[in-house]
This record gives structure tokens, sequence and C-alpha cells, in this order.
């Protein structure tokens, strides 16, 4: 066995390297370069696993098998659900909370009596957990110690009331350095991270060692423990009660925020809120990390030391021992200490915190004991309350290990802690998403949660040690089966755990929601649950200046702020205030609500914000605002918030109205110029046949004599150019119809073929004329389609007239194919005339454009047909296009869709 | 709150669809042995690793 003083020069040495990391780190924080990073912020929560964690899951995994995953399955599912983390971490930093009591208060009105029930609660509730601390190291000192089974003891001192008393002196020069809560304790933290870092590399070299070492991996393990009957239903979830395995992923899911420590670390030690971004994963991963070894380790434990009479809760300690590693032992009892030290430390100043601020210093401020006390400076006060304080909750800790901890595996204690603080949720988490929620209505809820929890779990837990008579748990108090501490009502078939959080929760809850459904809250109240619920939006402290009025001497406020903080630091805060408003000199400062607000936070930073209002209002007089005026304020403001973003709503609707009608206005503008070009296109067009009729006949008139084949020429040109003018005319009646809507169409079953050979033959003439060749391709079976057959047929006519016009005569060739393209039939007329430029493909559709060039040539047509013949075929669903290049002729396709098959 | 936060909704998502995963009855499916490992560790340790992976990239994506 290892010599039992150079195990104490180890832990000694370690202590030692804890205080160096905490010195360096608060060094940092006073240089202003943190350390704290993302990093250490994730490793410093990891707090929360002690020594629970690090003997007692192995411990349990010995009887419940992976179980006792979900004390670290609930954090991780937590972990999730970041925003409330972040509302919470919002609101302490705003309104400078130090502990969870303050939390509680503060949002209940500056409550001094809640926040003493919320201290007694977490005091009594956790008290357990700080003996499972204790026992586990105890235990273990015990074994390296090599007293062989004989306890040891010092002067009639057992180990652990000796480990009790060097925490509470390590804790006291640790952590009680500073006074103010809220600066933050940037050293500490960086020690607990610390610590957490050495606890996993000890239990992982552990966990190898055993797996990799002791046995041959982890298939080895487990196909070992299935071949034996007992050990193999740890294997399985068979046996557990669904009931238990959700309530114990409740319970560590809320103990991960509300216990002390874990409030400390999480809200009050936090820098930066965009830590959590690595928290929300890195600290589950730890988790997972520091528990991938404990199932293996209970088997191993099991395995190895099976039939013997050996503690499950310290196999980590036991099976490097068995296997003759004496220096793994050593490093795992080192990081077994890391998780107990770590838990302590945090826990008891997280405690002696509360303690001090919430129970302690109300009383003290209505004694007349501090009214006589004529220091100026009460700083060093409040630190011997709070060194005391850490001194006495680990005495507590120590009377409630030889009361009952011997009759608990550690798991089991710490259960216990965990219903205790679990019964914080619904008035923590209700009072920071519930304005209604009142004082009153948290004080019955977490007293009836408190008095449920301490009869059904803690009073139990007395009984089994033997402290208290067993018959009271087993048969009910004076023998009333329906009182029996653990099946309430008759409510058997549940765990203990299980038991307890039910009734608990209902009680808690119940109360909760019914009390303050009943009240009405005071003026204090209504504003603190205004900041409480939408601190989101309170970015700025508006309401806090409008909801104090009265007036205060800064002679009397520079007093109060030295007596609780010193002379020294109270001059600081006051200076820095001073800068911040551009006063050279804080003796000038203005004594306004803002000031006040200042001081009070700057108090309540010391001694908790339901004490700092007391303080603050002893020297200030307080107009005291009723409750309807508050709720005025509160109304103005969220009038005025609700007026700005209706403002903000309307200018953008403005906005967007403006766009609309702008564009609308350029439309307008277009169209109108549109017209304009379409009018003087038109005038243009009618004057050059008007132009040569006019020409004609004016020779005609003028000269009698004319002979009759030049008098038979003009007619003709004459009558020519009249039917022009009425086509054009016609045409451009047409299309104004069309574009207005108003043209008449029929529509009936088509069959395209017959109407290609029909506009075929209509204009076989023309063709023949010109000799130009037509020739078709059409298939024998189309089916009809549905439209407007004159219609079909002009713009089949105007594409053959136009194939015809622009072809050379003689050598000319049309063809006209048809065919089925998908879901539409597919007319094509191809000649072989001079073709098309991309710009003219482009143009032509438009109207009054013409192919060849209109300046030089003779115009060959209206300009109008294509754009009709687009327009007819886009109203039956079709599509009208040009494929052509220069000199390769041209090929005008249009389509019209086929009917839809009825389904 | 006014400005909800898509990344912060997204982890809730991922907590919510942990919850089923993690309790009863989901967790009495796995049955015998996978890889040669009992299935309910595989299963377990699998579901939680495969949660905080998804946690560490919707975190770490972006600013959030």
């Amino acid at each position: 066995m290892t010599s039992g003083w150079w195990l104490a020069l180890v832990v000694v040495a370690y202590l030692g390297l804890l205080f160096a990391i905490a010195r360096y780190g608060d060094a940092r924080a006073d240089a202003g370069r943190s350390i704290i990073t993302p990093n250490v912020y994730a490793l410093s929560l990891a707090v929360y696993c002690t020594s629970w964690t690090f003997f007692g899951s192995v411990g349990r995994a010995t009887s419940g098998g992976l179980s006792f995953l979900t004390i670290y399955l609930g954090p991780t599912l937590m972990c999730l659900f970041v925003g409330v983390l972040i509302k919470m971490i919002r609101i302490s930093k705003a309104y400078r909370i130090t502990s969870i009591a303050d939390f509680i208060a503060s949002r209940y009105g500056k409550s001094q009596l809640l926040a003493g029930l919320v201290t007694v609660i977490a005091v009594i509730g956790v008290v357990p957990y700080i003996a499972l601390q204790l026992k586990a190291v105890a235990a273990g000192f015990d074994l390296l110690f090599g007293a062989g089974g004989h306890p040891f003891s010092w002067w009639g001192f057992d180990t652990t009331s000796l480990i009790a008393a060097a925490l509470a002196v390590f804790t006291i020069l640790f952590g009680t350095r500073h006074l103010d809560a809220t600066e933050r304790h940037e050293g500490l933290v960086t020690a607990i991270a610390f610590e957490s870092l050495v606890k996993l590399l000890a239990f992982m070299a552990v966990g190898v060692f055993v797996t990799f070492v002791m046995f041959d991996g982890l298939g080895d393990l487990f196909q070992r423990a299935a071949a034996s009957p007992e050990l193999a239903q740890l294997l399985t979830l068979e046996g557990q009660r669904p009931s238990t395995w959700i309530s114990l992923l409740l319970l560590s899911a809320l103990a991960v925020v509300f216990l002390p420590r874990q409030f400390q670390v999480i809200v009050v030690e936090n820098v930066d809120e965009s830590h959590l971004r690595r928290a929300v994963w890195l600290f589950p991963l730890y988790l997972l990390l520091i528990n991938i070894f404990v199932l293996p380790l209970a088997l191993g434990g099991l395995l190895h030391f099976g039939g013997q009479a050996a503690d499950p809760d310290i196999f980590v300690l036991t099976l490097p021992l068995a296997a003759g590693a004496e220096w793994l032992a050593m490093l795992a009892f080192i990081g077994g200490l890391s998780a107990a030290t770590g838990m302590v430390i945090v826990e008891t100043i997280a405690l002696s915190t509360m303690v001090c601020n919430d129970l302690v210093m109300p009383m003290l401020l209505r004694s007349t004991w501090l009214k006589a006390e004529k220091s100026p400076d009460l700083s060093h006060w409040l630190l011997l309350i709070r060194r005391l304080a850490i001194g006495l909750i680990l005495l507590l800790g120590y009377i409630y290990f030889r009361a009952a901890g011997e009759a608990y595996a550690l798991v089991g204690i710490g259960l216990i802690s965990f219903a205790a603080v679990a019964q914080f949720a619904p008035v923590l988490l209700g009072g920071m998403y519930w304005k209604l929620a009142t004082r009153q209505g948290a004080l019955a809820g977490l007293t009836a949660g408190f008095v449920v929890w301490a009869y059904t779990m803690l009073w139990p837990s007395f009984a089994r040690s033997g402290w208290i008579d067993a018959g009271f748990v087993e048969l009910g108090p004076f023998g009333i089966t329906w009182l029996k501490a653990q099946a309430l009502f008759g409510l058997g078939g549940l765990d203990e755990i299980t038991h307890c959080l039910w009734w608990s929760f209902l009680a808690n809850i119940g109360a909760y929601v019914g009390v303050s459904l009943a009240t009405r809250p005071d003026a204090l109240e209504v504003g603190q649950a205004e900041r409480f619920v939408d601190v989101f939006r309170y970015a700025r402290r508006l309401p806090d200046l409008q909801l104090w009025r009265g007036d205060a001497s800064l002679h009397e406020m520079h007093a109060l702020l030295e007596r609780f903080l010193g002379a020294a630091r109270a001059r600081d805060q006051l200076l820095t205030y001073a800068r911040r408003h551009g006063v050279a000199d804080w003796r000038n400062l203005a004594v306004d609500a803002e000031f006040v607000h200042f001081a009070e936070s700057a108090l309540a930073g010391a001694i908790g914000s339901a004490s700092a209002r007391v303080m603050v209002s002893s020297v200030a007089r307080e107009e005291h605002l009723g409750l309807d005026e508050v709720l005025n304020i509160l109304d103005e403001a969220s009038q005025v918030r609700a007026y700005s973003r209706e403002l903000e709503s309307k200018q953008q609707a403005l906005e967007a109205a403006t766009a609309e009608l702008r564009a609308a206005n350029d439309r307008l503008r277009e169209l109108d110029r549109l017209k304009d070009d379409f009018i003087s296109t038109v005038t243009h067009e009618l004057r050059t046949p008007l132009t040569s009729i006019r020409a004609m006949s004016e020779m005609l008139y003028d000269d009698p004599r004319i002979d009759l084949v030049s008098r038979s020429r003009f007619l003709g040109i004459i009558v020519s150019e009249t039917e022009r003018l009425s086509r054009l005319i016609n045409q451009i009646l047409d299309m104004a119809k069309l574009e207005s809507g108003r043209a008449e169409w029929t529509s009936s079953e088509v069959h395209v073929a017959d109407l290609v050979r029909e506009s075929m033959a209509t204009l076989e003439h023309l063709f023949r004329e010109k000799q130009v060749e037509l020739s078709s391709d059409i298939p024998d079976q189309l089916p009809p389609v549905l439209a407007d057959r004159d219609r079909l047929t002009q713009v089949l006519v105007n594409l053959l007239s136009n194939a015809v016009k622009f072809v050379p005569g003689g050598q000319g060739r049309v063809r006209v194919s048809v065919a089925i393209d998908g879901p539409a039939i597919r007319v094509a007329v191809a000649d072989n005339g001079p073709g098309l430029t991309a710009d003219e493909s482009a143009v032509i559709f438009e109207k009054f454009r013409q192919g060849g060039n209109t300046m030089t040539d003779k115009p060959q047509g209206t300009g109008l047909g294509l754009p009709i013949s687009r327009q007819i075929v886009e109203y039956f669903g079709g599509k009208l296009w040009v494929e052509s290049a220069p000199g390769a002729g041209a090929t005008f396709i249009f389509t019209v869709p086929l009917p839809v098959p009825d389904a | 709150m006014k400005n909800a936060n898509p990344a912060r909704q997204r982890l809730v998502a991922l907590g919510l669809l942990g919850i089923p995963l993690l309790s009863y009855p989901v967790l009495g499916l796995p049955q015998g042995d996978w890889l040669g490992l009992p299935a309910i560790f595989v299963y377990l340790f699998g579901v939680w690793g495969g949660l905080i992976a998804g946690a560490a990239w919707l975190a770490e994506r972006q600013g959030r």
C-alpha cells in the first residue's frame, strides 16, 4: 500500500497547484486579459460531475445497469434549450443577480422572505450532496491510506471530519478573498476548469486500464458479463421502470441549472453570452466521455471481485490496486479529489453568499446591533459571515453524513438533493415567462414543494439510517397507512424518486399557479415582472428610471456604499459611474433616479437585491408609487413601443405603395408612348396609298386627253391601292378588336390537316402565278384540336402569302409540314427565301414591321399580319415563332395545343 | 422574444427530437447485440453522440 504521508504530500501539492492556477486566473483578470475562453467556460460547467459521477456512477451501474446515464442525458437535452439559459444570463447581468435565491427574490418584488426561504431550501437540500462528497473522499482516503479495514483516526477525529475541516479551510482561503459576488471569480473558474480536465483524464485512464489491460477490450468484457446471468441483465434495460427513467431525465435536466453551484458557474460566472455557443455541445461531450467507461468499470469490478464483499462505489480505486497499479490508483484518487473539491468549493461559495445576503443580512439590518455599531466599514463583517457560513455548511454536511450517509449509496444521496433543487424550477421558470405570477404564489409553491420533498424524501432517509423510528416510513405516522411517506395516499408501485417528484411537483405547481391567480401583485412586483419577462426588450433600462421617484443626498448614499463595500471599492465604483456620465469629480454627481439605481445595484452585488433595496430606502426618501401608477407607467411604455412599431410598419407600407405607384406611372407613360407611335405609324401607312390614289385621280381629272391605255392603268392602280387601303383598315380594326378582347371567337373541333389542305388550295393560283413550288407533308391521322376555324385559316393564309411574297419567282420552294409535337400540333411553313437576321427575327412580330428594307423597297404587306397571327395563336394557347438565318430561308412555326384528355 | 433567433430555434428542435429518442417507449426497441456490443449501449451512446454532433454543427456554423 502507498505510504500515507506520500499520499498526503501529493494531495497538498495538488491543492497548492490549484491555488497557483486561481491566482494566475485572477491576475490575468485584473490585468484585463481574461483567461476565460469559451472552452474554459464549458469545462467549468463540468463541475456538475462530482464524486457522484467519479465514484458513484460505477456503484449505480453495478445494480441499475445503464440507468445511471439519465443523470447525464437530461443535462444534454437541457443544453439544447439554450434560449432559457441566455434569458437567465441576460436578466442576471442586467440586475446584478448574485445567486439563485437573489434571482427568485428579485423577480417577486425583491422579497427578503422569499430569498430566505429559497436559501433555507437550498442549504437543507444540498447538505446531503455535500455529505456525499465527504463520504466518497473519506472512503478513498481510508482505502489508500492503507489502514486495511481499520478506519483512520487522528486525535479521535475520523477521516470524514478531517476532510470536512480541510475542505472548509481550503474553500475559505480560495473563495472569499473578494466581497462582491457579481465580480466574477475568474481565478476560481479557471481552477474548476482545470479540475474538470484532471478528473476526466484520471477517470478515462482507469477506464482504459481496466478495459484494455485487465480485460481484452470492450467486447471481451461484455461477452464475459453476458455469460453470467446476474451481469447479463445489466446489459439491457429490461427491468427498468420507464417512469423512473423519465423522472431521472427530468430531474437531472433541472438540476444542471438549478443546483446553486450550477447556477453560479452557468449564470453568475458567465463572462460572455456567446460562450454558450461552445458550451452547448462541449459540456455534453464531456459528459459522454466521462461516462463511456462507467459500465465497463462496473462489469470489470463485478467480474474481478465476484463473490467478495467489495464496495462498488470505489471500484475506480480498488480495481487498479488489485492489478498492482498503485500509481493509477493514486491518479484516480486525485481525480476523485478534484471532483469533490470542485463541487464543495463552488457549492459552498454559492450557498454562503446566499446565507450571508439572504438570511444573516436581513436579520442584522433589523437588529439594533447594526445601528449601534459605529464602524463605518462593514465589508469585513460580510466576509466573516461568509466564512462562517462555509464552515457551517460543511459541518451540516458532516452531520448528515453521520446521521444518514451510511445507509445510502452515493447516487441515492445525490438524488435527494436533486429533488430538492428541482422545487425551484416552477417558480423560477414561471417567473421568467409569466407576468401574472405573484410573490404569494411563489411562497406558497416553494413551501408546498419543499414540505412534500422533506416528508417523502429527506425524512425517510433519516429513517432508513435508523436515526429515527423506521416504522414511521413503513407503516405511516401513527399507523395511518395513507400517510406513508413513500406511498402517499396509497400511490405505490413507483420508486421513491418518482414518487417524491410527482407529489412535490403537484403540490408546488398547484400552489404556485393557484395562489398566483388568486392574489394581486403589488407595485414593485409588477415592475420586476415586466423587467424579467421582457428583458430582451429593455435593452436600455428605461422603466427603471421611470419607476423610481424620490430624493436622496449624495453624502448619505456615499456613506452607505462605503459601509458595505469598503472605502476603496466604493470610491472606485463612484469614479467609474462619474466618468461614464462625463462628470470630473464624483462629488458633483446629481442624485437622480439613475444614481439611486446605480447605488442599489452596486449594493446588490455585495448584499443581494432584497437587502440592497432595504438599505437604499433607509437613506433615500422614496415617494412610493401605487400599483395603479406603476401599471400606468408600464402601460405608457408599452404603448409607446406599440406606437413606434405601428409607425414603422405604416412607413413601410407607404414606401411600398409609393414604389407601386411609380411603377404604374412608368407603365402608363410607356403605353402612352406606344399609342402615339401607333397612331403616327397608322397615319403614315394610310397616307401612302391615299397619296397614290390622289395623284392618279388628279392626273385623270386634270388631263381629259389621256389615252385609254394609260387611263385604264391609272384606274387599275387606284383600285389596287383602294383595296390595300381597305385591307389595312380592316386589319387595324381586327387588331384593335383582338387587343381589346372584343373579338368574337367561335370554338369547335378543327382538323388541322384539312384546314392546311384547304388553305393551300385557296392560294394555289398565287403560287402558280409566281411559279413557286408548294409541297406538303401531312400525316393521315391527326387528332382534332379546339379552335376557331376561320381564325386559324387566317393565320395559315397569312404565313403562306408571306412566304410566296418573299421567295424568288421561278425557283422558290415552300413546304408546309404538320406533326404532333408533345401535347400540341405543330405546323411549319418553310421557304427558301432570303431569310432573316437575328434582329429581324425578333422584330417582325411587332406592328408595322416588315421584312426587307422598308425605306427603299415598296412595302409588300401591311405589317400587321404577323402580329395578328401571333395574337390568334396565343389566344388558343399556342406559340408562333420563326427559325431563320440570312440566306437560308425562313421557317415560321406555330403550335396549337391538343385538348387535355378527360381524366 | 422579438428577434427570434433561427440557430436557437434549431437547437430547440434538436432537443425536442432528443426527448422521444432518449426515453420510453423507443428505448425498449434495441435488443440483442449490435457490432458485438450490447444493443442498448450502442444505441444510447450513438444517439447521444449524434445529438452532440448536431448541436456542435448548429451552434458553431455561423454567428448566432
